[in-house]
């Protein structure tokens, strides 16, 4: 049986990956993970200077889901570099760096960075909600993000790279389209949801920051759904992201068309969830007699759609 | 041994109508908790609700570990419907605990409510040494009085309607008591946990008169282990590298860069040395 897929020219062992913001530096999860089993890491967004994040409270359970307004705390490059990476490189799985930046030069300096680092993959975040500048406000205006994904581009020699879209935006094939044309070679989708909560005793709002960013099984049939109609709009690879739990999960995305998976919120309920999804993955093919994995990617059967609608 | 395991439910026993006392029994080996550390506990199978919950360790018995809750929302109203048996996740010891006292030291406890729960080992582990200072708002919310009466003999009570003990906050029972015992302020050390505004001015006591001391905080929390930098709180930082101390007349002087940064609860915390914490 054979479970590892690619994305362009990087190789993963299986599609399992850690979304960017869930799974800290690694290190974090490496008590309950062994990082070896891994597809990839992908690490926490970072940025050229450190950022401090937003005041709490920064987090909130919702129904099925949780919202954050972290505001991308990090380390920044510098500390990255020589703190957080070569930890990382001890372990056989790629390792893909989340960045953000201001402006597009920013995005160019840190792909730069990263890319002579040796790290396998860039993953643009042009889709964080909880930043004033940079994040969302690049990855929902069209003309932006074709400039700031060419140029990095231009930059990137070794790593993959990859752009990270906000569902935040009315079509998104659309966004998904400017990113293969643009030079991106996958795309992640999707990023979390904006949203908010209030409380109603006190009539305050449930963040700090006011509105945040959905995550967490609340969100997976919307990502589902976009992972598709990207799927049928592009030829490029699709990272699923959005609420997976489990193997279940996992390979509904892939049939949706994903060609590798991240796993994020199912971290914070259940640190080996990444883990439990490769092994359920495994039991999945086995029991479907299927010898490779890339035959579930985009397999769903549109025509039978009228069938087991309650399942 | 793993930090996160299953569990079964031995008891959970209610106090009042709104406090309960939950006794898990870990299913294979897990490490020994130290006092202030805390656990997450599962409160369902299903994704709604879907974190864990940060709950103080409370005690470690035979039977296995305990936890004092209160029935305050959603995720604990289905905890006190969990019946014995039943076999849960759980994720701990979690986070930083309270430092071991100085031996010449002499501890006072400082605890507001459900905040009991934290203290309530440092009570057990250097019981002939500390005073305990426990408020609650009525006597219902005034917990495990009979084992603490056994634990300390110098317990101090207050609630808020004076049904119990002193009317009036645990925060009045310490002023009374330092106002008693002033000269004798250098060999008090603090440990309080309770709701913020009772930290807050045990906090503000305890600078004032010199005190040093240990705050358990609380703030939301999704992982427990410092992975998605939620339960931040605001502390005083000091900037990497800072410049050597120099000494100067009248004392030490140096330059500390003070700057106010993000901790996370979860891992720098829960427990946080009084000063640190920015209200």
């Amino acid at each position: 049986m054979n479970v590892s897929v690619s994305i362009a020219h990087l190789n993963l062992k299986n599609p399992v990956m850690t979304a960017s913001g869930t799974f800290g530096y690694g290190e974090e999860y490496s008590e309950f993970v062994d990082l070896n089993r891994l597809g990839a890491i992908i690490v926490k967004g970072i940025s050229l200077k450190p950022m401090e994040g937003n005041p709490p409270p920064r987090v909130c359970e919702t129904p099925c889901g949780m919202l954050n307004s972290i505001g991308l705390q990090n380390v920044g490059l510098k500390r990255f570099l020589k703190e957080k990476l070569p930890y990382l490189k001890q372990f056989d799985a790629p390792v893909i760096v989340n960045i953000l930046a201001n402006t597009i030069q920013g995005y160019v300096h840190l792909s730069k960075a990263l890319d002579d680092s040796g790290v396998d993959g860039i993953e643009l975040n042009v889709s964080c909600p909880n930043v004033k500048k940079g994040g969302i406000s690049f990855g929902t205006d069209k003309k932006t993000l074709a400039r700031l994904i060419s140029k990095a581009r231009q930059t990137v020699k070794k790593a993959v790279l990859i752009t990270k879209l906000s569902p935040n935006v009315s079509n998104i094939p659309e966004f998904s389209k400017i990113a293969e044309d643009s030079g991106s070679d996958a795309v992640s989708l999707i990023n979390t949801i904006p949203g908010m909560a209030i409380d109603i005793e006190t009539r305050k709002p449930r963040l700090a920051n006011i509105t945040g960013g959905l995550s967490g099984p609340a969100i997976k049939p919307v990502a589902v759904r976009m992972v598709w109609e990207s799927y049928n709009t592009v030829k490029i690879p699709i990272i699923g992201i959005g609420g997976i739990m489990n193997a279940h999960d996992a390979i509904e995305f892939m049939l949706a068309g994903a060609t590798a998976v991240a796993i994020g919120t199912a971290n914070f309920v259940n640190p080996k969830a990444t883990v439990t999804i490769v092994e359920g993955i495994g039991e999945y093919l086995r029991r479907k007699n299927i010898k490779d994995i890339k035959e579930i990617i985009g397999g769903l059967n549109a025509a039978q759609s009228h069938h087991n609608l309650n399942n | 041994m793993s930090r996160y395991f299953t569990a079964e439910i031995i008891n959970n026993l209610p106090l009042n109508n709104k406090n309960v006392l939950l006794t898990i029994k870990p299913l294979e080996p897990v490490p020994d908790p130290e006092p202030g550390q805390f656990y997450m506990l599962a409160v369902s199978e299903s994704h709604d609700p879907l974190l864990k919950r940060p709950f103080s360790f409370f005690r470690k018995t035979p039977e296995g570990i305990q936890f004092l809750y209160e029935v305050k929302g959603r995720g604990t109203m289905m905890m006190k419907d969990f019946k014995s048996g039943k076999v849960i996740n759980a994720l701990g010891p979690l986070g930083k605990g309270y430092p071991e006292p100085e031996s010449d030291s002499t501890p006072l406890l400082i605890a507001g409510g459900i905040g009991i729960a934290s203290i309530f080992p440092l009570i057990e582990a250097y019981s002939n040494r500390v005073y305990v200072f426990y408020g609650a708002r009525d006597k219902a919310g005034l917990l495990m009085l009979n084992e603490l009466k056994k634990l300390s003999d110098k317990l101090n009570i207050s609630t808020d309607d004076g049904s119990v003990g002193k009317q009036g906050t645990v925060v009045d029972l310490l002023t009374d008591f330092l106002t008693r015992h002033s000269s004798l302020v250098t060999r008090y050390s603090l440990y309080a946990c309770g709701r913020k505004s009772m930290l807050e001015a045990v906090s503000t006591i305890a600078l004032e008169k010199g005190i040093k001391g240990y705050i358990s905080a609380e703030e939301n929390m999704a992982c427990g282990v410092g992975a998605c930098l939620g339960c931040a709180v605001k502390v005083k930082g000091i900037k990497a590298n800072p410049p050597l101390p120099t000494f100067t007349k009248g004392g030490r002087g140096g330059i500390i860069n003070s700057e106010i940064i993000y901790k996370m609860v979860c891992k720098e915390g829960p427990v946080f040395p009084i000063g640190e914490i920015v209200w």
